[in-house]
């Protein structure tokens, strides 16, 4: 509609003296800047991407001329500020692995639990209640997420309470809360994905003798499964972003972890601790960051577009 | 009704509403389903009541006017919070007039005047939708090394930590914009043409204003997030010992993010208290924002 409109309103069209409106009319150099500065607004989302690429890029290409990329990638120890020093990033692989797969564990099962009593089973009243609850867990801040974890669920469950041999601080007690603050994006997904399964599908299922757990489990589920695929793909890729937890628990020794009792670095809590450490522009430690973060930066950029195109799938099903 | 003896699935229950389907709802299976789904819904509230609990019970002692008024200081009996209360402040503020513009200018670009059929706008939004899931401690890198090439020496003043959370909130806010907008019926726009006002008028006298209420919505949201964000101020280099109220862009700040962060990583239980302390006042900010939020929402949104 709008097309036709301003089709008819471009003056090649407007010949001629027209009558009383102003409708096709004069050009107008004022919203033709308007527009300009909307577009050049909407330009600078590329500008940002663009930005974050280049501002990665060079420090981990001066990076990645010292440092051979199979070192990097493959190495065993990372010891970046030692005398001898070595970039082999698998320590802080094998932390981040350890704290998404943990907080995995936790999201999924119980935000899948939480979206399916919100979807399927809840009354609109129930469900008024129940969802800004799930909302409010989503914004506590994570530096109070990283407080709890050291000082509740590190040094009073798991030490006091489960006797766990564990130390000052663990990639289980990192990976068990962040699990907790991934609920609701892994719930919020899911659910609006089970939402838009069409209802007839439901009574159809009712209408062949299913009760509601076969309609969820049979139907629905399949049904909306590309949208949960999206809704876990995106929590992988929160999980392995998260920062300030893992800064605050998982401890900062950059060694290979094996055991979730142990203290381990992430990807992000090493550039969060060497971020402290006021490191000269431009020395060796500084790029280290950047090549740290670009791989991050890659990782995230994959899982968020398998996401994408996965959410596409269940939109443009219905 | 009649009641089978060997009760087939096909019995037919008259009284339930069509389509419900709880027919055998009350097997043990399905009963142990419903009892699963509220576990993981008794999780989430069973963690946010302890996490608020024990941090309200940790944070008690040190509730009180000293936090908004004390310095940091080495010892814990004296030590407060002010310079991060006043850095939160001007960080978030700075932050909102930088982002809420621009964001809401290229929600307007892409919702109302972008040609979608165009590659280039496609690419835009799917960029708008990677931004938002890009790790926040990712923006603090891009803020750091931006800062660099500009050859800033120190890189803790109030508008890096604004600059990087922007861009932060950016997509977030062009999403909830967008989401604002589309809920405007065509008609609306379509009158606004009819009547002669031109595509601008119509956005700037009819839609905008119509959608409001969901801008608001979702911009007290983003800055909220943003308010709570820490890891990107960290990699800039806020985390410093601040004896002086910031007092403007170019000033050197601290944030309450990042002086909870502070205090956890100490080892005395005097500064834990003082963390907790900050949390809850962190938290009281977040939720009255939120309750702003969803009271604009629920009071202003209409329903075409």
């Amino acid at each position: 509609m709008t097309a036709v409109i301003e089709k008819a309103a471009g003056p090649e069209l407007a010949p001629g003296p027209r009558p009383g409106t102003q409708f096709a009319g004069r050009r107008r150099p004022g919203e033709t800047l308007i527009r300009m500065v909307l577009r050049l607004a909407a330009l600078l989302t590329m500008v940002t991407t663009v930005g974050i690429l280049i501002a990665l890029l060079i420090p981990s290409l001066s990076f990645f001329a010292e440092v051979p990329v199979w070192e990097f990638l493959f190495g065993t120890r990372w010891a970046p500020r030692f005398a001898d020093a070595s970039f082999g990033a698998i320590p802080l692989i094998t932390a981040t692995l350890w704290t998404t797969v943990i907080a995995l564990l936790v999201a999924v099962p119980f935000g899948l639990g939480a979206a399916i009593m919100l979807a399927e089973y809840a009354k609109p009243r129930t469900r008024s209640i129940l969802k800004p609850v799930l909302e409010v867990l989503a914004g506590v801040p994570t530096v109070v997420y990283g407080f709890f974890a050291l000082q509740f669920v590190q040094a009073t469950v798991l030490r006091e309470w489960l006797q766990l041999p564990t130390g000052a601080f663990s990639v289980l007690a990192a990976g068990l809360v962040m699990g907790v603050m991934i609920i609701p994006t892994i719930a919020s997904i899911s659910e609006d994905a089970m939402s838009a399964v069409p209802s007839a599908l439901r009574q159809g299922s009712a209408a062949l003798g299913a009760n509601r757990m076969q309609t969820t489990l049979r139907v629905v589920f399949p049904a909306a499964l590309s949208g949960i695929v999206a809704a876990v793909v995106l929590g992988v890729s929160r999980a392995v972003g998260e920062t300030m937890i893992v800064a605050i628990a998982a401890g900062s020794q950059a060694r290979i972890v094996t055991n979730p009792l142990e203290q381990g670095q992430t990807m992000t809590g090493f550039i969060a601790n060497a971020a402290l450490g006021d490191s000269r522009v431009g020395s060796l430690e500084y790029n280290t960051l950047f090549a740290v973060g670009l791989l991050l930066f890659l990782i995230t950029l994959l899982m968020n577009m398998i996401s994408i195109r996965f959410v596409r799938r269940f939109r443009e099903a219905y | 009704m009649t009641t089978t003896r060997h009760a087939p699935p096909a019995t037919v229950r008259v009284s339930a509403p069509l389509g419900t389907g709880t027919h055998g709802d009350r097997k043990p299976g399905p009963m142990l389903f419903l009892l699963l789904l509220w576990l993981s819904l008794l999780v989430a509230f069973g963690v946010l009541a302890t996490l608020l609990i024990t941090i309200l019970m940790d944070g008690w002692g040190k509730l009180s006017p000293q936090l908004f008024t004390n310095y940091p200081s080495a010892t814990p009996e004296t030590a407060g919070a002010r310079p991060a209360v006043l850095g939160s402040a001007w960080v978030i503020a700075a932050t909102a007039v930088f982002t809420l513009p621009l964001g809401i200018a290229a929600a307007i670009h892409l919702e109302e005047f972008a040609d979608k059929k165009r590659w280039f706008n496609r690419l835009i939004e799917l960029n708008v939708q990677n931004l938002a899931a890009v790790p926040a401690i990712i923006y603090g890198l891009l803020a750091l090394g931006f800062l660099s090439l500009l050859q800033v020496q120190n890189k803790n003043i109030v508008i890096g930590g604004a600059l990087a959370l922007s861009l932060l909130i950016l997509p977030v806010v062009i999403i909830a914009t967008r989401e604002g907008l589309r809920a405007v019926p065509r008609e609306i726009r379509d009158a606004s043409l009819a009547l002669g006002a031109t595509p601008w008028q119509t956005v700037w006298r009819q839609v905008l204003p119509a959608s409001v209420p969901s801008i608001a919505t979702g911009s007290i949201l983003a800055l909220s997030r943003a308010l709570g964000e820490a890891a990107p101020l960290l990699v800039l280099g806020a985390l410093v010992y601040i004896t002086f109220d910031p007092n403007g862009l170019m000033s050197g700040y601290t944030t309450l993010p990042i002086q909870i962060f502070n205090w956890t990583g100490r080892p005395q239980e005097g500064f834990h208290e003082l963390a907790a302390a900050t949390s809850v006042l962190l938290l009281a900010v977040l939720l009255l924002m939120n309750a702003l939020a969803i009271f604009i929402r629920n009071k202003y949104q209409k329903r075409w």
